[in-house]
């Protein structure tokens, strides 16, 4: 077997590192950002990065329409993406989690009820759920959070339902029976534990998407408000001046797209390493 | 038949899930009343509609009314063109499924032949390249790639116009970027499946009855390998309709998706019931005919 050029420990490593970089510029975003992310300065407006002709290291990316510093500002909405990311994901992976054990460990008519929502739940898209929250509830971090995460749930669900089918047939399941463990017990000390490795290689791919599904919503203006800096914000504002200041949609885009890839070397290298079966490769 | 039968029946579940989502969120802010005849509304208006809607009535009655009205297409009148929301997005819905169908179409040829190339040449060059394409595909936001293209093909090249819906030219970049949204999952799905087809103990046969390799990818493996590529074709509608709704806010598309937006910052609930209800129906209308498809190029389906 040939050696691979990118093997799942390269990934790991490169999107781990990316990770690790946005994260933290999340987390310390107060002391990193050179500047405030909402302090106008109407003499600095529109300044181009530090790399092109009229750029200077006052505002190392530019600044936007108001003259807010782009760096602050990217450097700051980092925070919302990871928050709403992380947080809806938690959400999703506790209902879909719960409910897919419950079916596939019970079967029958729970099997039944709960799997055919889940293909219908398929259906639907997260985007027009939020659409609907957002056009009568108005948007909001909570709301994010909370239409994303119940939006996700039914990838865990159909994952964990496999699972537990096939588990529930294995000699260990028998044998906790057998020495008088109820359902709950097994379902929560002896099922899940089984799962945790899958569930983290689909939860880590499920945080990018979900980190991906914040920026469109608030790019659409369905996140929070403008003055807030998130990504989708900024390239919002940054479409309407796309002629004069390319750079404000285009850094923001940079963003988006090193985070979210950087997640999703993670969870690829993750998936290879745990699984190198089921990696397609010949 | 029988298949088709059990699977007519299932056509409603969705349905079902979005009128009871939506009935939810709306009743979530108390006096619905409110929302759907706006700020400027006199109270002698208010009580009116209030015993319109039978608020009075006691909450599973209520859904019944509220069902029986979009049953019949009846989602209110736009708040703010003072015409019926389902008009108003009705007149909207050729242009939406136009893009969707030009972006799906074209996601499933590249994806379908990016696929077919990576797995021909696993883990070389070519392999290589269009994994790596795909992955950073995944992680690229779709309207930011639309912005990028409006900056190169309409403000650096001025071959094409940046928004609108007039002529094929306006197509073209809404067209691609939907497609791109979805082209990733075709790619590594389609290459997935042939690699895994490839393997088969049939295909193995025919290479030692001396079948030729190409003739042995054409007829042997390509058709075994469609099964899963038809059936992401039926998951992804639900992500082509939301990228459609995402594609026609960047390029100005007039199509649902950009009504149900602007519709909203002008709190016009009517109109995006209406939308979402609309988007809702195409995606499981377009999900039952892929799984007849499914069913009758599989006979193993129907069987199930």
């Amino acid at each position: 077997m040939r050696r691979r050029l990118f093997g799942p420990r390269v990934k790991l490593a490169v999107g781990a590192a990316l990770v690790l970089l946005m994260v933290a510029c999340a987390v310390f975003a107060p002391w990193l950002a050179p500047h405030d992310p909402y302090a106008q300065d109407l003499m600095a407006r529109l300044r181009p990065p530090v790399w092109a002709d009229r750029g200077s290291w006052a505002h190392p990316l530019g600044t936007d329409n108001f003259g807010r510093d782009l760096l602050s500002r990217l450097i700051h909405g980092s925070r919302l993406s990871i928050l709403v990311g992380l947080a809806a994901m938690a959400l999703a992976l506790t209902i879909g989690t719960t409910l897919g054990i419950l079916a596939g460990y019970l079967g029958g008519r729970v099997e039944q009820v709960v799997m055919r929502f889940a293909d219908a739940w398929q259906a639907i898209p997260e985007i027009l759920l939020a659409i609907v929250v957002v056009a009568v509830l108005g948007g909001g971090v909570t709301v994010l959070i909370l239409v994303l995460g119940f939006a996700g749930w039914e990838v865990y669900t159909r994952v964990t339902f496999n699972l537990g089918r096939s588990l529930r047939e294995r000699p260990f399941v028998e044998a906790a029976i057998a020495a008088g463990a109820g359902g709950g017990y097994i379902m929560w000390r002896h099922l899940l534990p089984q799962m945790i490795p899958v569930l983290s290689v689909i939860a880590t791919l499920q945080v990018g998407q979900l980190i991906l599904q914040e920026t469109a919503l608030s790019f659409l203006g369905l996140g929070l408000p403008p003055p807030t800096a998130t990504w989708g914000n900024i390239l919002a504002e940054g479409r309407e001046r796309l002629w004069v200041a390319p750079w404000i949609a285009n850094l923001a885009g940079c963003a988006i797209i090193l985070l979210v890839l950087g997640i999703n070397l993670l969870g690829n290298g993750l998936r290879e390493l745990l699984d190198p079966k089921r990696v397609g490769r010949g | 038949m029988a298949y088709l039968l059990r699977r007519l029946l299932l056509v409603p579940v969705p349905l079902l899930i979005v009128v009871v989502f939506v009935f939810v969120v709306l009743r979530l802010t108390g006096d619905p009343v409110a929302i759907y005849l706006g700020i400027d509304a006199t109270p002698e208006q208010e009580a009116l509609l209030r015993a319109e809607l039978g608020l009075d009535d006691p909450v599973p009655v209520q859904f019944a009314w509220f069902l029986l009205d979009l049953l019949q297409g009846d989602f209110g009148n736009s708040l703010q063109h003072r015409a019926p929301a389902m008009e108003l997005v009705g007149a909207r819905l050729p242009a939406t499924l136009q893009l969707a169908a030009m972006g799906l179409g074209l996601a499933i040829v590249l994806g379908v032949l990016g696929g077919i190339a990576a797995a021909v040449w696993n883990d070389r060059l070519p392999d290589l390249v269009l994994t790596a394409l795909a992955v950073i595909g995944q992680s690229m936001p779709s309207f930011w790639l639309g912005i990028l293209l409006i900056q190169l093909f309409a403000l650096e090249l001025g071959w094409l116009p940046t928004s609108g819906r007039e002529g094929w030219e306006s197509a073209v970049l809404p067209t691609l970027t939907l497609a791109v949204f979805l082209l990733p999952n075709f790619i590594l799905v389609t290459r997935t499946a042939v690699l895994e087809t490839a393997r088969e103990q049939f295909v193995a046969t025919a290479r030692a009855r001396g079948v030729g390799s190409a003739r042995a990818l054409f007829r042997h493996v390509l058709p075994n390998a469609l099964n899963p590529v038809v059936s992401l074709v039926g998951l992804q509608l639900g992500r082509l309709m939301g990228g459609a709704v995402v594609t026609e806010t960047v390029f100005a598309w007039p199509g649902v998706g950009r009504l149900m937006v602007s519709a909203i910052f002008q709190r016009d609930v009517p109109v995006v019931i209406a939308g979402v209800f609309i988007v809702a129906v195409t995606i499981v209308l377009a999900n039952l005919v892929v799984d007849i498809v499914q069913a009758a190029i599989d006979p193993r389906i129907r069987l199930r």
